[in-house]
Parts: C-alpha cells; sequence; structure tokens
C-alpha cells in the first residue's frame, strides 16, 4: 500500500508544488476513486463476500434460513454419497454427468462450428454483412426465449416430426427432448446454436487481426490452405481461444435458465445441471445447506478448470 | 490507496440509504394470482377492504410465480420488512412460524369462530403453537377425475367405481382411438396422481400413515408396490409426448376430446369454465376410484406476519375479510376451489363445487381428509420433493421395478427428514 502512495506522488510533483493548486490536486486524485468505490464495493460485498458466505452456509445446517451454528461437513457428505449413487441415479449424480456432458460438447462445438464458420466468412464473399448478423444474432436473444423456441421445435408433437409427418416422411423419429437419455443433448444442441455465431464473431476479428503479409509469405513459400490454417491461422488465433473458452465456460456453468426453459428438468429431473441443483435445493427443498455446498462445488469445480488454463496461456505472453 | 478507496465507498453507500415511512390504512400483500380468473377473484377482496377503508397495495414479484415470491419473500422476511400477509403453502407458513416472525390471531380466530368452521386438517397449518399465524383461503382436493363427456358417451363408459373399473374404461377409450389418459410429465404432477392411486389402493388409513406419518413400513409395504405397479399400469394410457408437458395442456387435451380423461386437482376445473363448459353437460367431474368419501386436500393460505402495531388493525381487517363467507363464496366459485369453512352455503357454486363442498365436509368429519404429499401438504418441502424424484424416476424410467421404487422412497425420504 505504502509503495503505491509513493509511486502517485511521484507521479504528480508539480501539482504539489504550488499552495493553490493542492485541494484541487488532491480531488483530482480523489475522484477516479470516489467513481469507482460503489462498484468496487458492490463487487466485493456482492461477489466475494457472499463467496465467503456461501462457504460459510455450506458447514451449517441451515434449512429454510440462514443458520448460523456450525454443524460440519454433512452436507458435503450426502452430496459425496449421492456422486456415486448411479443406478438409480441420484439427483447429483445426473447434475455432474449433465455438467460434463454438456460442458464439452458445448464448449468443443461451439469453438470448432464458430472458427469452421469464421473462416468461411472470411473468404472475401459476396453479402458478408448480411451473413454476418443473421449467425450472429441468437445470441441477441435470452436463454428463456431460445430455449421456449427449441422446445417447441424438436416437440415430437408440435415441431420437426411433425412436420416432418406431415409432409409424408412418416418414418421420420427425432423425440431427444423425451428422452431421459438423451435430453441432454438437445440443451447442447439449443446451446450451440444460441452461441456458436457470437464465437464466430470473435474468430472473425481474430482472423482480421492477422498479418496478410503473412500469408502471402508462406502461399509462396507454397503452403497448402489447409497447412496455411492449420500451421499458421491456427496458432495465431490462440488469444481467441483463450477469450471464447472462457466466454463458453461460464456460460456453460451458469446455463440454467436454458433447462428450464427447453425441458423444464427433463423427464424425472434428467436434464438437470447443477446450477439447477443448487436452485432447487436452496429454495424449493428448503435445504440451503446441501444447495450452498453444491454451489462451494461448482466454484472449485470451475476454478480448478480456468486457473491452469489461464495460468499456461497468460504465462507465455512475455516469450 | 486503499483506505481512499474505502472511505469513497463509504461515502458513496451512505447515500444510498433513505427513510421509510409505514402506512397504518394499507394491506401489502404477497401473491403470484396474477392470471386472469384469480385476478378476478382476488378483486373482490380488494373491494371489501376498500369498503372499510385499507387500501391494497401488491409486493412486487419479478417472475410472477409461486417459486419467485417465495424467494421475494424470504428476502424480505431476512431483511425484517414483513409484507401484511403473504400467500403461502402448507409447511412454509410452520417454518416461518418457527422462526418468529409470524403474527398471532388468535383473537380474531376467537371472535369469528374459526375454530369450529375450518376443518381441523387445515389448523394445522394455520395454527401454530395454539396460536393462528395464517387465514386458509380455500381447500384443493386433488383425488379428482375430469373426463370429456363427450368421447366417454361415444366410447360408452360409465363412472368408475374401482380401480379394475378405471383400467377396464381407458382401454375403452385405447380401442377407440383416443388418447385414455391426459397426463403432463412434470414431477409433480405424476406425484399428484400418485396420492390418489395410493389412496385408491391401501384405503384411507394407509395413505394417512404412508403418505403424512412417513411410516417406514408402510412406506416398503406390498401395498405400495401394488400402488406403484398401479401407476405404472396408468401410464401405460399415456400419448407417447407426454414427457415435460404442462398440466393446463393436458387438460386441454380433454376439453377438446383428444383425450379421455385427466386425474388432477380441482384446479383444472378453471381450465374447463375458460374454454365454456358446464359440469355435466362438457365435462364429468368424479372421484378418482376407489377413494369416494376421502379428500386428498392442499389449500392456499394467507399468513399473517407479525407486523408493527401500527399496521395490526389492516391485518385484522384482511383475515377476517378473507374467512367472511361472501368472500369464501364468491372467490372460490371463480378459482374452482371450495371455501376453507364448511359452514359456506353451496347455492352460488356448480355441480362439481357443490360435490367438492359436500364430500370436503363429509371427509372431514369422517376423519378422512388428508394432505396431499405432492402438493406439500403431507411433509415437509425437502421430503415432498424427495417423494416427487422417486415418482418421477419411476415414471420415466429411470427407477425400473416397484421393488427398487420403494427401496428408493424409503431412502429418498429418510435422507431428506
Amino acid at each position: 500500500m505504502s509503495t503505491v502512495a509513493e509511486t502517485q506522488i511521484k507521479l504528480t510533483p508539480e501539482h504539489d508544488a504550488r499552495p493553490g493548486a493542492t485541494v484541487r490536486s488532491r480531488l483530482q486524485d480523489l475522484l477516479p476513486k470516489i467513481v469507482l468505490a460503489p462498484s468496487f464495493a458492490a463487487t466485493i460485498i456482492f461477489v466475494y463476500g457472499f463467496i465467503l458466505w456461501t462457504i460459510y452456509l455450506s458447514f451449517t445446517n441451515s434449512k429454510t434460513f440462514p443458520s448460523y451454528d456450525i454443524t460440519g461437513a454433512r452436507a458435503y457428505q450426502r452430496l459425496w454419497r449421492w456422486t456415486f449413487e448411479s443406478d438409480p441415479p441420484s439427483s447429483w449424480y445426473t447434475s455432474i454427468t449433465n455438467m460434463g456432458i454438456f460442458g464439452f460438447l458445448y464448449i468443443l462445438i461451439c469453438l470448432a462450428l464458430g472458427l469452421f464458420l469464421a473462416i468461411l466468412l472470411d473468404q472475401k464473399i459476396r453479402g458478408e454483412g448480411v451473413l454476418r448478423p443473421i449467425y450472429l444474432y441468437p445470441m441477441a436473444l435470452s436463454f428463456i426465449v431460445t430455449g421456449v423456441a427449441w422446445k417447441w421445435f424438436l416437440d415430437p408433437g408440435l415441431g420437426l416430426e411433425q412436420t416432418l409427418h406431415q409432409w409424408g416422411w412418416t418414418s421420420f423419429h427425432f423425440d431427444w427432448i423425451k428422452n431421459k437419455d438423451f435430453v441432454i443433448y438437445t440443451v447442447v444442441i439449443a446451446g450451440v446454436w444460441q452461441a456458436s455465431g457470437f464465437i464466430m464473431a470473435m474468430f472473425l476479428a481474430g482472423l482480421r487481426g492477422i498479418d496478410g503479409e503473412i500469408m502471402k509469405a508462406a502461399q509462396i513459400d507454397g503452403a497448402t490452405t489447409f497447412q496455411l490454417y492449420r500451421r499458421i491461422v491456427i496458432p495465431l488465433l490462440r488469444p481467441v481461444f483463450l477469450s471464447a473458452f472462457i466466454v463458453l465456460a461460464h456460460l456453460a456453468i451458469k446455463s440454467y435458465d436454458l433447462v428450464v426453459a427447453l425441458t423444464s428438468g427433463g423427464p424425472g429431473g434428467s436434464a438437470w445441471l447443477p446450477s439447477n441443483f443448487m436452485y432447487e435445493f436452496t429454495f424449493k427443498r428448503n435445504e440451503m445447506a446441501v444447495g450452498s455446498a453444491s454451489a462451494v462445488i461448482m466454484l472449485m469445480t470451475l476454478t480448478a478448470i480456468i486457473v491452469p488454463y489461464l495460468y499456461s496461456e497468460l504465462r507465455e505472453k512475455p516469450r | 490507496m486503499l483506505r481512499k478507496l474505502l472511505i469513497g465507498t463509504a461515502l458513496a453507500t451512505s447515500f444510498a440509504f433513505s427513510a421509510h415511512a409505514a402506512d397504518v390504512k394499507e394491506v401489502q400483500m404477497l401473491h403470484w394470482w396474477t392470471s386472469g380468473g384469480e385476478a378476478a377473484a382476488l378483486n373482490v377482496l380488494k373491494q371489501d377492504l376498500a369498503k372499510e377503508g385499507y387500501a391494497w397495495k401488491d409486493v412486487p414479484v419479478a417472475g410472477g410465480g409461486g417459486d419467485a415470491a417465495m424467494t421475494a419473500l424470504k428476502a424480505m422476511v431476512a431483511a425484517g420488512n414483513y409484507p401484511t400477509a403473504s400467500q403461502m403453502l402448507g409447511y412454509t407458513v410452520l417454518d416461518y412460524a418457527a422462526a418468529g416472525v409470524m403474527g398471532d390471531l388468535t383473537e380474531t380466530a376467537k371472535k369469528e369462530g374459526w375454530d369450529k368452521s375450518v376443518p381441523a386438517a387445515l389448523q394445522k397449518f394455520s395454527v401454530y403453537d395454539g396460536k393462528w399465524v395464517a387465514a386458509p383461503v380455500n381447500v384443493h382436493s386433488v383425488n379428482w377425475l375430469w373426463i370429456n363427456k363427450a368421447v366417454m358417451d361415444k366410447i360408452g363408459g360409465t363412472e368408475p367405481k374401482t380401480f379394475d373399473d378405471f383400467v377396464a374404461l381407458l382401454d375403452k377409450a385405447k380401442a377407440a382411438g383416443v388418447i385414455p389418459l391426459a397426463l403432463g410429465g412434470q414431477n409433480w404432477q405424476e406425484a399428484t396422481m400418485f396420492d390418489s392411486v395410493v389412496l385408491s389402493t391401501g384405503g384411507p388409513e394407509f395413505y394417512k400413515k404412508a403418505m403424512n406419518d412417513l411410516d417406514e413400513e408402510s412406506l416398503k409395504s406390498d401395498t405400495m408396490k401394488k400402488s406403484f405397479d398401479n401407476l405404472a399400469k396408468l401410464v401405460t394410457y399415456v400419448d407417447p409426448n407426454f414427457s415435460g408437458r404442462d398440466w393446463n395442456l393436458a387438460t386441454a387435451m380433454v376439453i377438446k376430446g383428444d383425450a379421455l380423461v385427466q386425474v388432477m386437482g380441482d384446479w383444472a376445473k378453471g381450465e374447463f369454465h375458460a374454454a365454456n363448459k358446464t359440469p355435466g353437460t362438457d365435462f364429468l367431474c368424479y372421484r378418482f376410484p376407489g377413494t369416494d368419501g376421502s379428500v386428498i386436500y392442499n389449500s392456499d393460505m394467507f399468513g399473517m406476519f407479525n407486523v408493527p402495531d401500527d399496521r395490526k388493525a389492516a391485518q385484522v381487517a384482511l383475515a377476517t375479510a378473507t374467512l367472511s363467507k361472501s368472500f369464501q363464496s364468491a372467490f372460490n366459485v371463480v378459482k374452482g376451489s371450495v371455501p376453507a369453512r364448511t359452514d359456506v352455503p353451496d347455492t352460488d357454486f356448480d355441480a362439481c363445487g357443490k360435490k367438492g363442498i359436500a364430500d370436503l365436509k363429509a371427509a372431514n368429519e369422517g376423519g378422512k381428509l388428508f394432505g396431499s404429499l405432492a402438493q406439500g401438504y403431507g411433509a415437509p418441502p425437502a421430503v415432498a420433493n424427495a417423494y416427487k424424484d422417486v415418482i418421477s424416476k419411476f415414471v420415466h424410467g429411470q427407477i425400473k421395478t416397484s421393488d427398487e421404487a420403494v427401496t428408493e422412497l424409503v431412502k429418498a425420504i429418510d435422507d431428506a427428514k
């Protein structure tokens, strides 16, 4: 703290020298901090403060209301036991396996599809100005709208299947949204549909930022288009991959509303994600301690994935 | 620098506080009856209170549903900012009463004679520790069949009296090419139907022991296994597309004649009314076969909070108006439920409502009025939801046999207790 203060004095020595200007310069010095203070305080309290509070609650026996007596790790013990109850699956087992399936496929397909679309759009094609927003606009919709639209589209009695039956393809069968084993993949479909356009825009910006000279040099050296992308373009897009990954990872982990709107939890709760589990237990079942414990586990899992990745990516900057 | 930041923070936040003034002649009400019929029904209460000079103020709820309202209520109570009253269900009232935030309406209750007019089973949720903490608004019952009369006539069906009759009736419908049973495959709908199945399979005594007392022997008994088998039997009569369907869409299938019957609480009647259908000519309401004489209920309550003294008069006025015979009749005619007191004349009710009132009275007197476990009147929310999980997993195939189902049920309920 003291070193920071000293540096600031050194930065503005002339102002302090003039006696009449001290109040003004001090105000100038203080103003940015005053302006920043509310959002800083809000973040400290509402993010980090409540993280600590949630951790605290997870060790209590809080039910409907928070209780402040530490009673041990019973909530974690229950979650741990549920982690291995696969037949019949416990709600927690379903939630975490779904998170694995959904998180993996959602991030992977969004990245692949986004990159593919960006590369296609980058071929100096006509009408790019029209095509780009078409792909991008799903991102402007809320998860609720996406969920409801896909719910109708995928419903065998209303949407795709019904339409194709009316057109004469009566053997067509697609009821994933009603099937306990496949419903989570419909969540992936809707999620990918919404986010891949946005990822495409990110990659497109990255592609436009690549120096054309490098590409020309590679072409003169006889690189095929495939080699060009494989060896030069994609490695150069590495920072974009990082940003896209972080955007997608947090979208994946917080996609509660998509599951609710699309599947209402799925047949027998088979589409739950940990966020659904957390909300359900905290607010509907009055098991606040278990809800808090599941939230802490979500946070720790996310940290365990994001931090090493951030570390490995950001470390290479100085090189 | 950090210190300066903190000072700045303190300065900025101090502006955020503002004075709060309480209004004496005002009822602050948290509820989620915002849709057409329900809002109209509640308007009666607003007007009654306006006549006595009390203004009505809705506490805004983002999102509108019951869950959102309960989350909002939790935040308000945690902040010490109690509404005059809030729409509440079952064990929620008792939870809040145990937390010591509910008011005391015992004097009003004595004066108005609620002890005698409100069924004892309901008082379990509106009286805590000898004190009246909530005013019941209505009684819903869940063991109803809602049948499309045109379809019934077409297949030549008659009122099913036993579970086997019911299965035979469903077979007839199947043979005639209509969807026999309209069901929404959401856990609460499946569990609500299972409430009736258990009552029908095991009888009133068994229902009470298993679903209200949570007696372990009953929960894992052969009767319970039989109940699960009967549920599995019923599920074979739904259309393949039932999973995730909302209850009112299932009701619409019966209204349109696509399906023969729905097992649902009496709120389904509101949908028939909204479609201009009359009981007896367009649709039929029977008790779930084998449950005649018993009523599985749930009830909406207005929980009364421990408000400051200057707001108590408004609270008493609200409670009195809520349980007045005129409001009970006017509200429940629209809502589809029956009055929460047994001495309200049934003249304004339709045939189903009249039957509901008579059934409630008889069940109350005969000790056959039971809380619905699926609707949160049989056990606290943790248990009720664990129960719904098991039923839903059984219906959708994660749990495969009735043996496995009872084991899971006992385990889940134990875990949630």
